[in-house]
């Protein structure tokens, strides 16, 4: 039996401890907001919180978060409106958007970590998240922008 | 309002390269280019003009009948009918165009995406850069028909002469009386209507507009997308789905012999383990290639199971397929003379005559799209009745290939648009949809299949490999005489046909023929090229390798003669005219993005103007610090005009880095400007990342590489750290092109360029790699 809880909400589950939690994520929760990109930790798509440290998802056995807390694009902010999600819209950032929910999981967990990044931080913090759709500029302003409000 | 400090500028365009000669309508028309203010006034906003529509599986429709339904409370829902895979253009842009005519306030628009179904909505095949520049006359109709049927109907209420309504901002108002209605309360009225016919339809003056060109309006999926609940392939569920991976064959034309399931069924989880029927290619579109399929309760588990298959596989004919001795084939064939697509004067005479002829040759390996979300599908076949969830480019085409898989009528099948995570031309081949419906309808439940990303790499519609050689005869007085290319590339006919060696006439017209080069002697030929694997389409398609050639050697000409590249590039083009190809290319080759000439003729002045903003914007010329270099590039493909100025930085260990990044983009008449720029944008980072790593090989017929370790990708901390975009305004007459594509072709030239200009180091074949490492 594996205990933890996403968002929030309590689970246990007595699925394969060694299988990833993305796909008990996806495919028993139906939290279809973490995305599936490469599957070896290559991507970021499937990016979430685990105690507040950003963690792929797609590698990461059940096993490991047994009494942790676990957090999705979905729990980020019970409106959607975290300073993060907030600073996207702002600046516009998506094309297709299917690498956004990981990229705004990391870049709320760098700046839980270092509320004010320095450019090269920003760039380093990112550089997991691959965006085929090449929307890096508008991710580096706005995660300046949710930094510092400009 | 964005709050963002842009990206892009709208530049001024000069009179200096406006053109005389303009095609205009049905025929060609000579006259003068007009500034937006003259062609407001002329009326030219009113007019229509021949698109490529016609031409393309049932064309276009503009029936607000089909694409709104205004609610009592008076909220306006559009249907998006093409798919929406990032450029904004099927669910905000096409919308935006609605809305602007019907004089809808845009915050009480509602979108709703279309079921696959073109007989009813027109042409759905999102490719080609095509939604814009064939639906924005349609769009325009619809709302144009849709606000006059609302002031028709309120005129009627009111008993009052139509004359002295109007529609504003979701009221209809009374102009004598100043009485006014909302659009909900006469949304019933009006849907009851007819459709006016298009002769009587009168257009908002573009000076009113509030949407079209402007930056009030946001992708409509922007909440959705960053709060986690925007829905793509694999993001629909039905109560007794399955989640299936395939184990297809690694050699295309393989086939599979016998497989041993036990230990996948050991794997907690997995249900079924099975063979999926496969087509091998040629002449197969886009039917799937076969395997063996392992279902299970979860996405996790079923690739858990597949790991542990044991399958034997027979390679079938291309198992010799290697990608290095391909090259050496390839090589050859460009040594000898091909088939001559283009000849324009004696190439041959004016390199006897020459006082030098310089040559280089030129190798753009294999790619593969990789969007981000790797090709998944939803379906449940039952009851005789098929429905699917798919991120497909083309739904129209992918519910009549299911129909025609399962031998269903098409009404039977409902094939739902998912949003796509990217496509970039790789979901315009449907093969995993048909794959999921096999499943389903073999195992009687909701089957979602998931490609992972070894799979994307290892079982694509690869963009085709190149070998591309150019000479160029130069007189005594250094100008350049002749040129003669010569391209070999596997065609993508090959994978719809047997027995296609050359270049198809959609292909050459990328960029090959179409050199629009003010030079006498010009000379095309294609060399032999059988395809050992699948070919597809890949965005920007062939534009990519003539383009890298093109581009790469002009600026190879400038070194050798002494001239700046921007200038060499500037006198290669010519003075402003139209470049008719139409006499000096051979019979059917050439082809101009399926657009008729007389709207989309190619504009020699547009491509100089596009330059010489790039150049002006980059500050072309100005001293850089050591180890950097710029280098400029321009091309026009689908029917826009792009340049682009890439400033490069090279480290003395070799490692690249792009501090800034200019491109000029003139696609005619513009709709969404915050969207071309993510688009441009976009480019830059795609550019850079097949001009730095894009690499795929095969060996034994097997794709060498298997996910972004091995076909790595530019990330945030490489990519361009500063692209700027330049838009050159254009009145309506100047009819929109398209954008999704265009911006990518003059990327890698440019960098490869500016490398030189940096280093004194020519790439001359990609990708770049450790070419420059010391
Ligand atoms: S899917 Fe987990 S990092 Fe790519
Ligand atoms: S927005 Fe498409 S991959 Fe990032």
């Amino acid at each position: 039996m594996i205990k933890f809880t996403v968002n929030g909400q309590p689970q246990t589950t007595d699925a394969d401890p060694s299988s990833p939690l993305l796909w008990y994520l996806r495919d028993e929760l139906d939290l279809i907001g973490t995305k599936f990109g490469c599957g070896k930790a290559l991507c970021g798509a499937c990016t979430v919180h685990i105690d507040g440290q950003a963690v792929r998802s797609c590698t990461l056995p059940l096993s490991t978060v047994d009494g942790r807390a676990v957090v999705t694009i979905e729990g980020l902010h019970p409106s959607g409106d975290h300073p993060v999600q907030r600073a996207w819209r702002a600046v516009s950032v998506p094309q297709c958007g299917f690498c956004q929910a990981g990229q705004i999981m990391q870049a709320a967990a760098l700046l839980a970590a270092n509320p004010k990044p320095t450019d090269a931080e920003i760039d380093q913090g990112m550089s997991g998240n691959i965006c085929r759709c090449g929307c890096y500029q508008r991710i580096h302003m706005a995660v300046r922008l949710a930094a510092t409000g400009v | 309002m964005l709050q963002f400090a842009r990206t892009y500028t709208i530049e001024n365009v000069s009179r200096r390269n406006l053109l005389k000669g303009f095609a205009f309508g049905g025929g060609l028309v000579l006259m003068a280019r007009l500034l937006p203010e003259e062609a407001r006034a002329a009326g030219m906003h009113e007019q229509q003009y021949a698109t490529g529509s016609t031409g393309m599986p049932h064309g276009t429709v503009n029936d607000p009948h089909v694409f709104v339904a205004i609610a009592p409370d008076g909220t306006v829902t559009i249907i998006a009918a093409r798919a929406e895979m990032g450029t904004g253009a099927a669910r905000t842009s096409l919308p935006m165009i609605i809305a602007e005519e019907l004089d809808a306030d845009w915050s009480r628009v509602k979108i709703e995406q279309s079921v696959g179904n073109e007989e009813r909505y027109g042409n759905q095949d999102t490719d080609g850069s095509r939604s814009v520049r064939h639906f924005l006359q349609p769009m325009r109709e619809c709302g144009a028909a849709m606000r006059m049927m609302l002031e028709s109907a309120a005129a009627t209420r009111w008993g009052v002469d139509p004359s002295q309504v109007r529609a504003r901002n979701h009221e209809v108002i009374d102009t004598s009386s100043g009485q006014r209605l909302g659009y909900g309360d006469l949304a019933a009225a009006a849907a009851a209507l007819p459709t006016p016919p298009v002769a009587r339809l009168t257009f908002k003056d573009p000076s009113e507009y509030r949407y079209i060109g402007k930056e009030t309006v946001q992708i409509v999926d922007l909440f959705d997308i960053t709060a986690g609940k925007a829905r793509y392939g694999a993001d629909h569920r039905l109560p007794g789905q399955r989640y299936a991976v395939i184990a297809r064959p690694p050699v295309v034309g393989g086939k599979l012999v016998s497989f041993d399931a036990a230990e996948a069924l050991k794997v907690p989880g997995v249900e079924r383990v099975l063979a999926v029927q496969g087509w091998q290619p040629p002449g197969t579109k886009f039917l799937p290639v076969g395997g063996v399929a392992v279902v299970a309760r979860n996405t996790g588990a079923a690739m858990a199971g597949r790991d542990k298959l044991k399958i034997v596989w027979d390679d079938g004919p291309n198992k010799t397929y290697d990608t290095d001795a391909y090259r050496a084939e390839l090589q050859k064939a460009v040594a000898m003379p091909g088939e001559v697509v283009r000849n324009q004067g004696d190439f041959d005479a004016a390199a006897k005559s020459a006082a030098q002829v310089i040559s280089a040759e030129y190798y753009i390996p294999h790619l593969v799209h990789t969007p981000m979300e790797p090709p998944s599908a939803l379906v449940y076949v039952s009851d005789g009745k098929c429905e699917a969830w798919a991120p497909v480019q083309s739904p129209g085409g992918t519910r009549d290939d299911l129909a025609k898989l399962l031998n269903l009528a098409p009404g039977k099948v409902t094939l739902h648009t998912t949003l796509l995570g990217g496509g970039f031309g790789r979901k315009s081949k449907c093969d995993y949809v048909l794959e999921a419906a096999l499943l389903s309808k073999e195992l009687g439940i909701p089957v979602q299949v998931q490609w992972t990303r070894e799979d994307d790499i290892r079982n694509s519609f690869y963009h085709a490999v190149a070998v591309e050689r150019i000479e160029a005869a130069v007189d005594a007085d250094k100008k350049v005489i002749g040129w003669r290319h010569r391209s070999a590339s596997p065609s993508i006919i090959t994978t719809f046909k047997a027995g296609v060696e050359h270049q198809a006439a959609f292909e050459v017209s990328m960029g090959l023929v179409d050199v629009p080069f003010d030079i006498a002697n010009i000379r095309c030929e294609t060399g032999a090229a059988p395809a050992h694997t699948r070919i597809g389409w890949f965005r920007s398609v062939y534009n990519i390798p003539h383009g890298f050639a093109v581009q790469s050697f002009v600026a190879e000409l400038a070194h050798a003669l002494g001239r700046d590249q921007k200038d060499m590039l500037l006198e290669l083009i010519g003075p402003p005219r139209v470049v008719d190809l139409r006499q000096t290319v051979a019979k059917d080759m050439f082809w101009d993005y399926g657009e008729p000439w007389d709207s989309y003729p190619i504009d020699a002045g547009r491509l100089r103007n596009v330059a010489e903003v790039a150049a002006k914007e980059a500050g072309w010329g100005r001293t850089l610090p050591p180890g950097h270099g710029l280098g400029i590039a321009a091309h026009r493909s689908f029917v826009t005009y792009v340049a682009t100025v890439v400033e490069v930085a090279v480290a003395p260990d070799g490692t690249i880095s792009v501090p800034r990044v200019d491109t000029a983009i003139d696609c005619g008449f513009h709709v969404n400007p915050e969207r071309i720029a993510s688009q441009v944008e976009g480019a830059a980072v795609m550019g850079l990342t097949l001009a730095k790593y894009g690499n795929i090989t095969f060996k034994n017929g097997r794709v060498q590489q298997g996910n972004f370790d091995d076909y790595q990708m530019v990330r945030i901390d490489e990519s361009p750290k500063v692209t700027k975009v330049h838009i050159v305004p254009h009145p309506y007459e100047v009819h929109a092109s398209g954008v999704g594509e265009p911006p990518l072709p003059p990327f890698a030239p440019a960098l490869c360029n500016a490398i030189f200009a940096a280093t004194g180091k020519r790439i001359r074949n990609l990708p770049v790699g450790d070419q420059l490492k010391t």
